[in-house]
């Protein structure tokens, strides 16, 4: 578990923001290890997101910070205080869930006032406050209508706006935009984004789409078997992977055969420096990114073009080499139709920092 | 027999039915429903008719509300009063000791041996009645009952008495045999559907076990538990051979007062009064039945 | 406290064992009396009497023909109506997925009518019906299917309308008929293979109920098993009660066997049969 990059402050963020802090915590489910000894720090107002495959421990983390489920080993703090003794409902967080967030049988309005109900505000106040939040979530105008009456999208809005009406020391999102379709995930994310910062409450936020906690953190923690692989700024994770698992998870790899030396590895006839320069001499198999490769028509070239796909925004070509290797690359979207099945090629590769794996 | 009505005559690319003009294919659809109309129309609507027109004719075969009128003399009012007493009563004690069954049942594990046993035993055991039911009940409380003789071996008391088992109390405590694994079965799926998410957001936001039930989860099962419940008393109100094989004097209930109608040819007309009786009938149960679907609807919004 | 939710678990457990033992005590009660009556001999003692003449056949036949005109009769009518209500319902249900689903609302009406018409509603209106039943079939017991097909018609229609829905049959058969098959080849070599659970289901459903009918049977004057049993109890309650126990074995074996091959499917079954 590397952390070479401590939690930032975002020290000119408002709100309600309290510092988290999970250490050593364990949950074990008959001989599974769902978490092993993970030690997470979240700084004020800081929205850390938890990526990885399922079964990493990424939701078990989030639940164990709700208190829906027991520890069986270390403990929680919350603002400084150990609340892993506290019972769920005295913990004070926000929840959002993947799916089935609301209350089918209220109103919007409804759903949202609960949290305040149940701390017996006042009608007025508790009206008051339940409007203010839909507002923030721009669904004012759908206050007395019914869940089912409402899109998928929707529907999370609202959980949030009820998540956030308590004012809750924590924020927790267990995948609230998995159950949604691909531009509603996108619109959502950014919508959520843009009211965690307005609101500056701490955020947990546990996803697997890595593209989703690419967009959205302050910084990701990628989670593997119950702990943290790496947790960082989304640039670093990106373009610094602490771990071959790291770079395979996080945007696409391609594994190709290099040899290090020197500090360096030599791969495809291309000297490229290491994310680690420690390692050990010798042979490897490189992770080079596809935006590290570029694809350079030529008569002379020893790879050829198998097929290319364009992606609207930018292309996606898989290249041969003469040993038979595939190498994905992603090009301009202007160079795709040039680039046709058979096509002679000769590949470049950006002197980025890589990973490897013996 | 059937075949012959459900093949097109043209050939299989379907060049055949999609020449012919809509308003035709349209019919020859509707030909493929005519085996299942005429048997539902004979077997069913025509004994619906029977009883709904008969319930107005009188002896003479002209129309009368006389056998309308018979329905509100003192023993008939009695009897359907009877009815619905025992339907209510067994309806509520099988709903709610159901609900607490299915409710056991349903935090346990989805395919467990306990819920499996369960989900059987309650489909074989609503399926018992009749004949049978009102047999075991007998070989349990009547006059040479297990029952009976243990408790007259052992404590020297009479529990079968005034022979309470032979009329409504004997036949409430037998109705509920049946009723509770019916609610069991009814009310279980309502039960599944009460998501886990609602519990956790209720408790996230601050609420206590106590507070979720008052305002999720009793809000939300309430449309089914009283579905359910009206089911139970539809169920109880039609059912006739456990009251048939269970009480040979007198006719205290409405189904047994149709069989008197119907059996007995000591007065002349009298099976008009049983057309009306079992029209009474009907009303009752479809406006019960009624209730129940629209409860039905709001639960599969909510818990569906 | 951290122990909230196994304190909750452990008052979940007590509740449960407290609930479900009260309740197979009153459920297993009335069928041990059932097993304790038949087994009675002189003087206190215990004998299988009784069972054995019940499975003794020739002895069954001989001694209580009343029971087994009904028994026989029963075994009849349950293997016809579930035919009948097969040869009704799977084409008529299928026909109407593809060809006529704005009827299928009135298709589930007719069906489920059957709830608000309860057999002692029924039966009364059938007299004249089953006066020319009579009079064409002659006077039979097994004429009977046909008012069984319908009292069985909610529970069928609910069994093969699930298994309908899970199966897709409107992209089945399109796929068939582009590749060319004719609409018989589609309902035997398409929707019923792949019917076989919703069909089982009905099937069991269907002799469940026939085998428990009553109201029908002994109020239009026929035989069957419980009409029989209702006779026999006259002359022989411990026989009688016998019988009635070995049918809710069979009927329980014949739902579990069910519960066996319909999977993980809730048992939804018949409601008490008049």
């Amino acid at each position: 578990m590397t952390d070479a990059h401590p939690a930032p402050t975002p020290a000119e963020r408002p709100g309600h923001g309290v510092a988290v802090r999970l250490a050593g915590l364990r949950r074990t489910y008959g001989t599974v290890h769902a978490l092993d000894g993970l030690d997470l720090d979240i700084a004020p107002g800081e929205l850390v997101a938890l990526l990885g495959p399922s079964g990493c421990g990424k939701t078990t983390a989030l639940r164990l910070l709700a208190g829906l489920e027991e520890t069986d080993g270390g403990r929680v703090y919350v603002d400084g205080k150990d609340v892993t003794d506290v019972p769920a409902n005295r913990r004070d967080m926000g929840m959002v869930f993947q799916a089935y967030s609301l209350f089918p049988h209220m109103t919007t309005k409804e759903n949202v006032e609960f949290g305040l109900r149940l701390r017996r505000v006042d009608g007025a106040a508790r009206s008051e406050r339940a409007s203010e939040m839909l507002e923030l979530v721009g669904l004012s105008a759908q206050a007395n209508r019914y869940p089912h009456q409402m899109s998928g999208g929707q529907q999370q809005r609202v959980a949030l706006a009820r998540a956030l009406a308590i004012r809750p020391q924590v924020l927790l999102l267990d995948e609230p935009l998995s159950a949604l379709d691909a531009k509603v995930r996108v619109q959502l994310r950014d919508e959520i984004r843009r009211i965690q910062l307005e609101v500056g409450t701490t955020t947990l936020f546990v996803t697997h789409d890595q593209e989703e906690a690419l967009g959205i953190a302050d910084r990701v923690g990628v989670m593997r078997a119950g702990n943290l692989e790496q947790i960082a700024p989304p640039d670093v994770v990106y373009t610094h992977p602490a771990t071959p698992f790291v770079a395979d998870f996080v945007g696409l790899s391609n594994r190709l055969p290099g040899h290090v030396s020197d500090a360096a590895v030599e791969v495809l006839g291309h000297r490229l420096p290491l994310v680690d320069p420690s390692t050990g001499s010798g042979p490897v198999t490189a992770l080079v990114r596809p935006e590290s490769v570029g694809v350079h028509p030529s008569d002379t070239g020893s790879a050829r073009v198998v097929s290319a796909s364009f992606l609207g925004s930018m292309g996606r070509v898989s290249v041969a080499l003469p040993d038979g290797t595939l190498v994905l690359a992603q090009v301009p979207s202007s160079a795709v139709m040039a680039l046709t099945p058979s096509t002679a090629v000769e590949l470049s590769l950006a002197a980025v920092p890589v990973v490897v794996e013996h | 027999m059937t075949e012959s009505l459900l093949s097109p005559g043209p050939p299989v690319t379907d060049g055949g039915t999609r020449a012919l003009p809509r308003r035709l294919r349209h019919w020859s659809s509707l030909l493929g429903l005519v085996p299942f109309l005429v048997y539902v129309g004979i077997f069913l609507a025509v004994p619906t008719i029977v009883v709904v027109l008969g319930a107005f004719g009188g002896p003479d075969g002209r129309p009368t509300l006389g056998n309308v009128d018979a329905l509100t003399t003192p023993t008939i009012i009695n009897a359907f009063v009877r009815s619905i007493t025992l339907s209510g009563v067994t309806a509520v004690l099988g709903a709610v000791a159901g609900a607490l069954i299915a409710y056991t049942v349903v935090t346990a594990r989805a395919d467990g041996m306990l819920r499996r046993s369960v989900s059987s035993a309650s489909g074989v055991l609503a399926q018992f009645g009749g004949v049978t039911l009102a047999f075991a009940f007998l070989a349990t409380l009547g006059f040479n009952g297990f029952l009976t003789v243990f408790f007259q071996d052992h404590f020297g008391i009479n529990i079968t008495g005034s022979g309470w088992l032979y009329a409504l109390p004997g036949l409430m405590l037998v109705y509920t045999y049946f009723q509770i694994p019916l609610m069991v079965i009814v009310f279980l799926p309502a039960l599944d559907g009460l998501r886990p998410q609602w519990r956790e957001a209720a408790e996230g936001l601050g609420g206590s076990t106590w507070q979720y039930w008052r305002h999720v989860g009793i809000p939300l099962l309430a449309p089914s538990f009283l579905g359910s419940t009206l089911l139970l008393f539809a169920n109880a109100f039609s059912a006739y051979a456990t009251a048939a094989a269970l009480v040979s004097q007198g006719s205290p209930i409405v189904p047994l007062k149709i069989r008197e109608a119907i059996t007995s040819e000591v007065i002349l007309g009298q099976a008009n009064v049983g057309k009306a009786l079992a029209l009474g009938m009907i009303v009752v149960v479809a406006v019960v039945m009624f209730g129940y679907a629209r409860l039905q609807r709001r639960t599969a919004r909510w818990l569906g | 406290m951290a122990g909230v939710t196994s304190r909750r678990r452990r008052r979940q457990r007590v509740l449960r064992w407290v609930v479900l033992g009260t309740a197979t005590v009153f459920f297993v009660l009335p069928m041990f009396a059932m097993l304790e009556f038949t087994t009675r001999g002189m003087n206190g003692t215990r004998t299988l009497q009784t069972w054995r003449t019940l499975f003794d056949v020739p002895l069954l036949r001989a001694n209580y023909p009343e029971l087994w005109v009904g028994l026989k009769a029963s075994a009849g009518l349950a293997v016809l109506t579930v035919v009948l209500m097969l040869v009704l319902l799977v084409p008529t249900m299928t026909w109407v997925r593809l060809r006529l689903p704005q009827l299928s609302r009135l298709v589930e009406f007719l069906c489920l009518l059957p709830l608000i018409l309860p057999a002692i509603v029924i039966v009364v209106g059938l007299a004249p019906v089953y006066a020319w039943v009579v009079y064409l079939l002659g006077d039979s017991s097994l004429t009977l299917t046909f008012a069984y097909t319908i009292l069985v018609l909610p529970y069928a229609y609910r069994a093969l309308d699930a298994g309908l829905s899970s199966i897709d049959v409107r992209t089945l058969s399109e796929a068939a008929r582009s590749l060319g098959a004719g609409w018989g080849t589609i309902m035997v070599r398409i929707v019923l293979p792949n019917l076989r659970n919703a069909v089982l289901s009905a099937a069991f459903l269907s002799v469940a109920l026939v085998l428990g009918e009553f109201t029908i049977a002994s109020l239009l004057n026929q035989s069957n098993l419980q009409v029989g049993i209702n006779l026999l109890s006259k002359r022989n309650a411990s026989m009688s009660i016998a019988v009635s126990f070995a049918a809710l074995a069979f009927a329980f074996i014949l739902l579990f066997l069910l519960s066996l091959v319909g999977g993980r499917r809730g048992t939804r079954t018949a409601e008490e049969p008049a």
